[in-house]
């Protein structure tokens, strides 16, 4: 089934609704129907071998939902994940899911809460070790800890401490050790600094990107942050509730927006520089998950949209090496974009 | 004379053992009409210094030195009750998280219309009025219809809207804003941020605008204190200051922010992290952090000095001064 070549993880129209109707008597004895939310609806993308494919929106747009349908935390409610040729909707057996789950770790938002806070650091990070069985026994299972601790520029010392005795940053690199014992190929990252000072965001952002290199990792990364997300990225998927708006590689994405919800992105990056650039400030916020707008959900907060977008869903469009759903793309009544971009 | 004169102050948190300092010898001074920012890491003392100006910090810490004038006035030792009217009346404050600002089981009309009572002495009709202008004011879209409902109703932007709403309904002229937009997605952050500028512009109110967000200072500060294991290490104008620290850890902190069309491979970093308040080193508090540390850095701690338009407390300024 393995094919080196082509992509690690292929996610077809994944679906995920949640039920968000009031309790069930509450719900029979007030005559209220079933609610339901459409986390993530439709969603299509591809992640190649050895690079980091960004989510980015905000709150409530679905991308962590995805990250974890993709690692099989949650089940998706339709749709497929395939991940190095093998879908893992088809698998029940815990012997054939296992192997594949060894293949890939996740690294959570909140170092504070991911790591349980009576277990020593050798215990948190032995515990994939333990769970595949990747050792015969206890010497070797504590050299592998020390080496994932070291991979991450912990000391082995540091096996016998507890989670308290760190900083929120050695808490990341603890939860980035856990995840490299397992000799994962795949990292799920769920903002995994949006936690830190600026300072240490930097620290643990270089050793992803140092890890990545040395061990030919593939990554998907969840974040808010675009900044963040240039600097990581090889390709980034712009999401709004629960749809992708638009797939791009890095560089074409802030270079050349094409959505018109990249562009309000884009267009609210605070200016460190002091460029003078006034931050534009965009009216509306996101609409309610359960009450979607007709049409592209877009359109309401969109300064392009037409009786078109109010009606009809966008169908995505290919465009060079990426994709965009937006029927003003389509129909080529977007403006050029325009922004006083610092350093380029 | 400056609208609040912070000078000195230092704050403490007794514990078992001994004191842990949160604030250390901190002056700032704060102009009628001006937004000063105060950036740093968690756990810097920004918030602290914050809740100190208000009288609102959390027991056991308490004030163990220092002085707080506002408008010429002491108001460090009032009682209770004379720092209670000073709140509201004279300071506003906007927090974090807009739901703990907020009462759940009252609407944001009874809410604003309580606090309007309580600092004037409207008739119960106009302050509802008042209110409802106020509403409009932050921009909420149907303001005469949302004032009847409750703070759940509201989304986190809205309810960000809402409270200062309540921050400003008694006209003060200091608003203590900590962490104003940090929990908001980045375009609401946007909408807030040109709420506050707006007030600031029209009514003159000052702003200390408590943050860790450099892009937040960028756009919205006049002035700019930078903290650091309790001190300021950097204060002064934000052109200066954000284009050309004086300080090694403001230089670290500006170098280590991803930014758009920087193609660097690594971005720069500070190693190690802040230490914590058991463990502030002799000397000056960034001395083990800093790639340019020398053995006076380790003995003695070094006062701020001016740089242009800005000060720094940092040897190296001197250092340059005696190659000049």
């Amino acid at each position: 089934m393995t094919d080196a070549t082509g992509p690690l993880i292929e996610v077809h129209d994944l679906v995920k609704t949640f039920d968000v109707s009031r309790p069930w008597l509450a719900r029979v004895l007030e005559r209220l129907p079933v609610q339901t939310l459409k986390a993530v609806n439709g969603v299509k993308f591809t992640i190649r071998r050895g690079e980091t494919f960004s989510l980015v929106g905000e709150s409530g747009c679905g991308k962590s939902t995805v990250a974890r349908l993709v690692v099989g935390l949650d089940r998706p409610t339709r749709g497929s994940v395939v991940f190095d040729g093998t879908d893992l909707a088809g698998l029940r057996r815990r012997s054939d899911i296992a192997p594949l789950r060894r293949r890939m770790q996740m690294i959570f938002q909140d170092p504070y809460a991911s790591l349980n806070p009576r277990w020593r650091v050798e215990d948190i990070v032995a515990e994939p070790v333990n769970a595949f069985r990747l050792v015969a026994n206890r010497s070797e299972r504590r050299r592998k800890v020390a080496e994932s601790l070291r991979q991450v520029g912990l000391s082995p010392e540091d096996a016998r401490k507890f989670p308290h005795e760190f900083s929120g940053g050695q808490r990341q690199r603890i939860s980035i050790a856990r995840a490299l014992a397992a000799n994962p190929d795949f990292l799920v990252c769920d903002e995994p600094t949006s936690a830190l000072d600026v300072s240490v965001q930097a620290q643990i952002l270089n050793l992803m990107k140092d890890l990545q290199k040395r061990f030919g990792l593939t990554y998907l990364f969840i974040s808010h942050d675009l900044s963040v997300v240039y600097h990581v990225s090889s390709r980034i998927g712009v999401m709004y509730l629960g749809r992708l708006c638009e797939i791009s590689a890095a560089k074409d994405l802030f270079r050349q927006p094409r959505h018109p919800y990249t562009r309000l992105l884009l267009d609210t990056i605070p200016d460190v520089e002091m460029t003078g650039r006034e931050r534009v400030s965009v009216p509306g916020e996101v609409p309610d998950p359960i009450d979607p707008p007709s049409g592209c959900s877009f359109h309401p907060r969109c300064p392009f949209a037409n009786e078109r977008c109010r009606q009809e869903l966008p169908t995505p469009l290919q465009r060079g090496q990426g994709m965009v759903a937006c029927h003003a793309v389509e129909e080529e009544r977007l403006p050029p974009f325009k922004r006083s971009d610092p350093g380029q | 004379m400056a609208l609040l004169e912070v000078d000195r102050l230092r704050v403490e948190f007794p514990t078992r053992r001994r004191a842990l300092v949160a604030v250390d010898d901190v002056s700032l001074a704060i102009e009628a009409g001006e937004v000063l920012g105060v950036v740093g890491e968690s756990g810097a003392g920004k918030s602290v210094t914050g809740a100190a100006i208000i009288g609102l910090i959390e027991p056991p810490g308490r004030m163990a030195g220092g002085e707080i004038r506002f408008d010429g006035r002491r108001i460090d030792h009032l009682s209770d009750e004379e720092k209670r009217r000073i709140r509201g009346n004279e300071i506003g404050s906007v927090f974090q998280d807009p739901l703990t600002s907020l009462n759940p089981l009252f609407t944001v009309g009874q809410q604003l219309v309580e606090t309007i009572l309580a600092h004037s002495d409207r008739s119960a009709d106009d302050a509802r009025r008042h209110a409802l202008r106020l509403l409009e004011d932050v921009g909420i879209p149907a303001a005469a219809h949302r004032i009847d409902s409750y703070p759940h109703e509201f989304s986190g932007g809205m309810r960000q809207r809402v409270v200062i709403a309540l921050a400003v309904c008694a006209g003060p002229r200091l608003i203590i804003a900590d962490e104003p937009t940090t929990a908001l997605d980045v375009s609401i952050q946007a909408q807030i941020i040109a709420l506050l500028k707006r007030l600031c512009r029209d009514q003159g109110t000052a702003i200390m605008l408590i943050t860790h967000d450099m892009g937040v200072i960028a756009e919205t500060a006049d002035r700019v204190a930078v903290m650091y294991a309790g001190r300021i290490v950097e204060v002064g104008r934000v052109r200066q200051i954000l284009r050309a620290p004086a300080h090694p850890y403001t230089t670290g902190l500006m170098d280590a922010i991803p930014r758009l069309g920087r193609d660097d491979a690594d971005l720069a970093q500070i190693d190690g992290a802040m230490p914590r308040l058991h463990e502030i080193p002799e000397g000056c508090a960034f001395h083990s952090r800093c790639p340019h540390a020398f053995d006076l850095c380790r003995r003695r701690r070094p006062v701020l000095q001016a740089t242009g338009d800005a000060a720094a407390a940092c040897f190296l300024i001197d250092q340059e001064r005696s190659d000049d």
